[in-house]
């Protein structure tokens, strides 16, 4: 069924460009009656044709071969990968989207809805458990959830309908659907009024790392030795808040001051990412370098560079984020991330190679280590913290299997068989 | 005589959908909305299988299930309970209830359709 549209995607692309068919024909070598049999799908076209005619176009060359459709089976193939308990018969897709390509749409657009929902579950589950209000929110979207899963599950399934019943269940989809919109406002605009000064959910250490974020994690003023004062009282307001962006950023000016932007820079580029090559080389320990490369200039390092901060207890002190590397705030994060593991061994040095699950699977290349901080009178036990400098792994098909896998928290984390598991997933079946 | 199951749902499109399902597979289905009357619905209609919502209106599903099972000729009766919290403690304090099958939202119809098979199975062979 794709293959045969090329031709009048070609056409179509063509117009609206403002191509005549003989412009076109001439860019890429051929006659204008050749494309147009083409343009009429009466000549199969591919390869370097093809490549050349999409370039003319300024398309991807799967624009032409593929269109829509391609995007609409995509979404039908995952919402079948991700049906719990329900095989789909994956062989029929393309005569499924054919035949009814209306239902098709519903089926992928209450997917997409779903996909989204529980991206949002995921975002909120931390935040679930200490607020009762968010939790009546989320009862209320999960609910709707439930009811346009079942409802579409239905609408999809294969043989006819009554149409009584049919048409019943398209407008419950309907509803469901406005009420999931509804519900989803409610709830954005909930959480949009706890973004409010003073709000009780807020933490400090979000604040600072809001305020971070704004600045783009790279604070010239420091490198170049402003007293840290300055710049808390600019930036944020609250006292907690400023409170903890002055440890924040005092240790930033310090890992700036014993690993300064030109020098390092010029290390970089002589010996690469190598945070132990960097730590022998500026003679500083290693929690320094990692710290120090999370807070650089966009630029200086190839790729991002994420970071997570906590105490022994397990609490998240500081974090930075990149794309894909999540961590719950309130103590209940994977134990498998090595930024834990390294508070059973302080002071050995970790480097792993990690695969964050979720719906998007994402790899990271990390380093940790755990070390004690000073004390201030003899006898008593050093408090120890640890760090982890999360770097995300590109090309991750072509390099080895992940030593580890880690979710967000037990709740949402697809992972069964997994020795750290505290409690059931809410993504697996009923017991 | 038809096998019969009772809904307690307030959502009504959870409701239709269920219904639409277990009538399809030979189910008498009765459905009630309201937690504060339920467990006379449920004394009144002498259902084969229970399907019920935490979070009701006017009583909660888990006190609706505590009172149920206090009736001594309720305690077989086999009660799959739906809720949107899968947390170990919500499953737990269901248990202790005295729950048969416990599921989160949003759950597959086939997870639906399995557990009342399942339950319904057990409940005939004892």
């Amino acid at each position: 069924m794709r293959d045969t549209l090329t031709g009048s995607r070609i056409r179509e692309r063509r117009l609206i460009s403002g191509l005549k068919q003989a412009q076109l024909a001439r860019q890429v070598g051929i006659s204008a009656s050749y494309l147009n049999l083409i343009e009429h799908n009466r000549r199969r076209i591919g390869g370097k044709l093809l490549v050349d005619i999409a370039s003319a176009l300024s398309v991807e060359p799967s624009v032409l071969t593929q269109g829509v459709e391609a995007t609409l089976i995509a979404a039908l193939r995952e919402a079948a990968a991700d049906a719990v308990g329900q095989e789909a018969e994956v062989d029929a897709l393309d005569e499924f989207a054919g035949r009814f390509p209306g239902w098709a749409g519903v089926l992928a657009q209450m997917h997409r809805r779903v996909v989204s929902l529980e991206r949002t579950v995921e975002t909120l589950s931390d935040r679930l458990t200490h607020d009762p209000h968010l939790a009546a929110s989320m009862h209320e979207v999960l609910s709707t959830a439930a009811a346009i899963r079942s409802t579409a599950a239905i609408l999809a399934e294969p043989g006819e309908l009554d149409a009584q019943w049919r048409d019943r269940f398209h407008r419950n989809l309907h509803q469901d659907a406005e009420r999931l919109a509804e519900s989803s406002k409610a709830l954005v605009a909930y959480l949009d009024e706890s973004e409010s000064p003073g709000d009780r959910r807020g933490l400090p250490a979000e604040e600072v790392e809001a305020f971070l974020e704004r600045r783009g994690y790279s604070l010239p003023e420091l490198e170049s030795g402003q007293d840290v004062s300055e710049v808390v009282h600019s930036g944020l307001t609250s006292p907690a808040s400023r409170a903890v962006a002055e440890q924040v950023l005092a240790q930033y000016a310090a890992d700036a001051r014993v690993m300064p932007l030109t020098e390092l820079r010029a290390a970089l580029d002589d010996c690469g990412l190598d945070p132990l090559h960097l730590a022998a080389r500026f003679s500083v320990d290693l929690p320094t370098v990692l710290r120090r490369l999370a807070f650089l200039p966009e630029g200086i390092l190839q790729r991002p560079a994420g970071l997570a901060v906590c105490d022994s207890s397990g609490s998240i002190l500081f974090f930075k984020p990149v794309p894909g590397f999540t961590m719950p705030r309130h103590g209940e994060a994977c134990p498998l991330w090595p930024v834990f593991s390294a508070l059973t061994r302080p002071l050995v040095p970790i480097r792993r190679r990690v695969t964050q699950l979720g719906r998007t699977a994402a790899e990271f290349e990390c380093f940790a280590i755990a070390w004690p901080q000073p004390v201030t009178e003899i006898g008593r036990e050093p408090v120890y913290r640890s760090v982890m400098l999360v770097l995300p792994i590109e090309d991750s098909k072509g390099a080895g299997a992940s030593e580890v896998e880690v979710g967000t928290s037990c709740r949402i984390c697809p992972k069964s068989r997994c020795d750290a598991r505290r409690e059931p997933s809410i993504l697996s079946e009923g017991f | 005589m038809s096998r019969k199951v009772l809904l307690i749902e307030d959502e009504p499109n959870i409701t239709e959908a269920i219904r639409f399902l277990l009538t399809r597979e030979g189910w008498n289905v009765e459905t009630h909305a309201e937690g504060g009357n339920a467990v006379e619905a449920i004394l009144a209609a002498r259902p084969d299988l229970v399907i019920l919502d935490v979070m009701l209106p006017g009583k909660s599903g888990m006190d609706v299930l505590r009172e149920l099972r206090e009736h001594e000729e309720m305690q077989a009766l086999p009660v799959l309970m739906l809720t949107a919290r899968g947390q170990s403690r919500d499953r737990e304090m269901a248990e202790k209830a005295g729950v048969s099958r416990f599921m989160t939202k949003p759950f597959s119809n086939t997870e639906v359709l399995t557990a009342v098979r399942d339950l319904h199975a057990q409940a005939s062979r004892t």
